[in-house]
């Protein structure tokens, strides 16, 4: 029972190599800011393994496994403790954060080997993985916060890692910003969290839930405050609409960075968050559908704009954005297991893809424009079965690794407790242009003739430490679905079964956990491999082959006879400029003419230059009396003297 | 013999302590001033002398002993700063010495 007893081992070794590389790493080689940035991930991936090995043993009524460290703020009832918790859905994120860390670690070692502060990224990641297992491990949402805080910042961080390119810079800040909305949303929930449960504690706030089942203790109408306001965080940090507009210009970081932060992990956390705080929005139907609504609206919205656009990695940014969506319209119907079954996978999957895409701009030295590629499939062969495998996996090809997952979130919104047909519908729609716009990339990318220049470009493979977690990862994007397997033949899968504790433990009453499937085995099957999914991924596939392989001038008469709405995908539905022009120009305005003219200009200063100029003033009066003629001196003593004397005689009177 | 009434005394005090200010702020010699702050320390000095006699103590003798020799002392120094002022200006005149100004 080590690890179970020494947990904060685990968040530790990632913030050891942390300082290490941050403070010292600017005198180290490069062997040595590898073994520790590398090690000290690879050390807290082996105590997960540990952690996973005595969490098997442990009883069930020990699960979640809480321990308690040290109180960190006490003011009145407001208790805060730095505790940290285990549970099956702990295990599940530990896993996915630990595994794809390591390999991205790994992957960089390639990746930025030319690059200029090189130990300052490997310190930067090794933060980052730091504030996520806290924020995975917290058993309070004080801590949490605080993990999800630092996610942002070390995103911040990474994203404007080249911090001499403006673009870079912008987008890191706008990284930030547009988190922090969501921010202020997830704050006000916290607070009203305490407020209502006494309590931050989330097996605290859970129990209460379960005992206040019947009576009114606890009021819907607060209960669905609570959960939007969280879920508000969760828009922002997972990038859905509206709030999605940062994740995209997020590219502009590192790719291996894009594909930890902005693909595998911290965007995750708002799905991790919702199905952690699952008792309470099971009893909140109103915030479950808003959150089944975003999830599927983002899923449909951000698919369309990945048709048309041309940056490799903005396709796959606008992809992420629609996977995380259909993360969210699985926890919103009520399939919880679902929605982190899907997170697991693509984690893999699209951790993949954003690396693969990392070596292809790698061999194609930096150009991320897939108009210029074409023909890459026999130049980085290894890379290019990677990625192949990759939009197999997130196009839901059957036994891939999306399949199971996707499929289940859709089976989930068509047919299970929540359903609802029209988000069904919706992300139908959108996993048909996911097949699209992914086979696109694949055929524009490896397919046709080369339209780089051959004798400026000098394609090749990426070496091994590149490589290597490509293969690793395009294992688990095939093998990574296959957990929910018995599912085909009509059982409850593994995943869900190992899940089911944590999803049903403080369900509401009358609501099972995991709904047990109904139909007969060989029909399940059928099913699942003739259905709306499965045909409608093969249609993408088909429209994207005949598009860019089989004519292709096609798209090009289509974007013309289509120009308006062509021109208004490409342009991202103008979002970028309505936000500028809403928010951003009034806010500046008012920064400029209101708060920097009139409250700083005016008022602070106003008040300190005037306490200046009056004492300068009076200074400059006062002046006059030090003439340098010592009998005005003289008479100025004689005054002061007979001035005193007065006043005592005067005093002396009055206490007489 | 009848005793002078204490009065008297501090009267003569204060008109000589009041001569000495009249000079000290309208005269321009500076060995004049000078003469002036003697004057109303002794001024001070008699009225001290005065008080003691009058209620019989010694602590205002003491205090007179204290101011003559202070009083010799300064007017040592005093003398001292004026001859050294002389020999750099040539003058007495206190309204020329005004240089210690802002």
């Amino acid at each position: 029972m080590f690890i179970l007893d020494h947990l904060w081992i685990i968040i530790a070794l990632p913030l050891l190599g942390a300082a290490i590389n941050g403070l010292l790493g600017k005198n180290f080689s490069k062997p040595i800011v590898n073994s520790v940035g590398i090690g000290s991930i690879a050390l807290a991936f082996l105590s997960f393994a540990e952690l996973v090995r005595e969490f098997a043993q442990l009883p069930a009524e020990q699960i979640p496994w809480v321990k308690t460290y040290f109180t960190w703020i006490t003011a009145g009832q407001f208790r805060v403790d730095f505790s940290l918790q285990v549970d099956q859905l702990t295990i599940i994120m530990l896993g996915v954060v630990t595994f794809v860390s390591l390999l991205v670690h790994i992957y960089s070692t390639g990746y930025m080997a030319h690059e200029e502060g090189y130990y300052r990224f490997f310190s930067y990641l090794n933060l980052f993985v730091f504030f996520m297992l806290t924020l995975v491990l917290a058993a309070n949402v004080v801590l949490m916060f605080v993990g999800w805080e630092g996610v942002g910042l070390c995103s911040y961080l990474l994203v404007g890692f080249w911090f001499l390119k403006q673009s870079a810079i912008s987008a890191g800040k706008k990284a930030f910003i547009t988190t922090r909305i969501g921010d202020f949303g997830f704050t006000i929930g916290i607070l009203l969290l305490f407020w209502t449960f006494k309590s931050v504690d989330f097996g605290a706030i859970f129990k209460q839930l379960v005992s206040a089942q019947s009576d009114a203790a606890i009021s819907t109408s607060v209960l669905t405050t609570i959960c939007l306001l969280l879920f508000v965080g969760a828009v922002g940090k997972s990038a859905q609409l509206p709030l999605y507009v940062w994740l995209p210009d997020a590219m502009e970081g590192p790719t291996p960075v894009s594909a930890l932060i902005h693909a595998a992990t911290m965007v995750t956390a708002g799905v991790y968050m919702v199905a952690r705080m699952n008792p309470l929005f099971s009893r909140a139907p109103i915030a479950l559908f808003v959150v089944a609504l975003i999830g599927a609206l983002t899923a449909f919205y951000a698919a369309t704009i990945g048709l048309v656009q041309t940056d490799i990695k903005k396709v796959l940014a606008y992809s992420t954005v629609s996977q995380l969506g259909y993360m969210f319209l699985g926890l919103g119907v009520g399939a919880y297991a679902s929605g982190v079954f899907h997170l697991m996978t693509h984690a893999f999957f699209k951790g993949l893809l954003f690396l693969s895409a990392g070596s292809v701009i790698h061999a194609m030295g930096g150009d991320q424009e897939m108009p210029h590629m074409g023909g890459l499939r026999s130049k980085i062969p290894i890379t290019f079965w990677c990625m192949f495998i990759a939009t197999f996996a997130i196009t839901g090809i059957p036994g891939f690794a999306g399949f199971f997952s996707k499929d289940e979130i859709l089976e989930a919104a068509r047919s299970g407790p929540n359903a609802n047909v029209w988000l069904w519908l919706l992300g139908l729609i959108g996993a048909g242009f996911t097949s699209f716009y992914m086979f696109r990339l694949i055929f524009l990318t490896f397919f046709g003739e080369p339209r780089y220049d051959e004798h400026k470009v000098h394609v090749h493979e990426s070496p091994y430490n590149m490589t290597v977690p490509l293969i690793l990862l395009a294992i688990l994007s095939t093998v990574g679905g296959w957990a929910a397997a018995p599912h085909l033949v009509g059982g409850t899968d593994y995943f869900e079964k190992f899940l089911h504790p944590v999803f049903s433990m403080y369900a509401p009453a009358g609501v099972e956990g995991t709904p047990e499937a109904v139909e007969a085995p060989g029909i399940m099957l059928l099913h699942a491999l003739t259905g709306w999914p499965v045909l409608i991924a093969l249609a993408g596939l088909l429209i994207a082959w005949w598009f860019y392989i089989k004519s292709p001038q096609t798209p090009k008469k289509l974007a013309e006879s289509l120009r308006g709405p062509y021109t208004l995908v490409l342009h991202k539905y103008y979002v970028d400029e309505l936000y500028n022009a809403v928010i951003v120009q009034p806010l500046l305005w008012i920064s400029t003419n209101v708060l920097w003219h009139v409250v700083d200009e005016g008022v602070i200063d106003g008040t300190v230059n005037g306490v200046a100029r009056v004492s300068r003033d009076t200074g400059s009066e006062l002046r006059e009396i030090q003439s340098g003629n010592a009998r005005s001196y003289a008479t100025w003593v004689v005054i002061g003297a007979v001035g005193v004397t007065v006043l005592m005689l005067g005093l002396w009177g009055m206490v007489r | 013999m009848s005793i002078v009434p204490i009065s008297y005394y501090l009267v003569l005090s204060a008109i000589l302590f009041g001569l000495g200010i009249v000079a000290f702020v309208f005269k321009r010699n500076i060995i004049t001033i000078f003469m002036a702050i003697e004057l109303m320390l002794n001024a001070v000095n008699l009225a001290f002398v005065a008080f003691a006699r009058a209620h019989n103590q010694l602590d205002g003798l003491v205090f007179v002993f204290f101011v003559i020799v202070v009083a010799a002392a300064e007017s040592a120094v005093g003398l001292a700063i004026i001859i050294t002022l002389y020999q750099n200006r040539q003058t007495l005149n206190i309204e020329r010495i005004n240089l210690l100004k802002f």
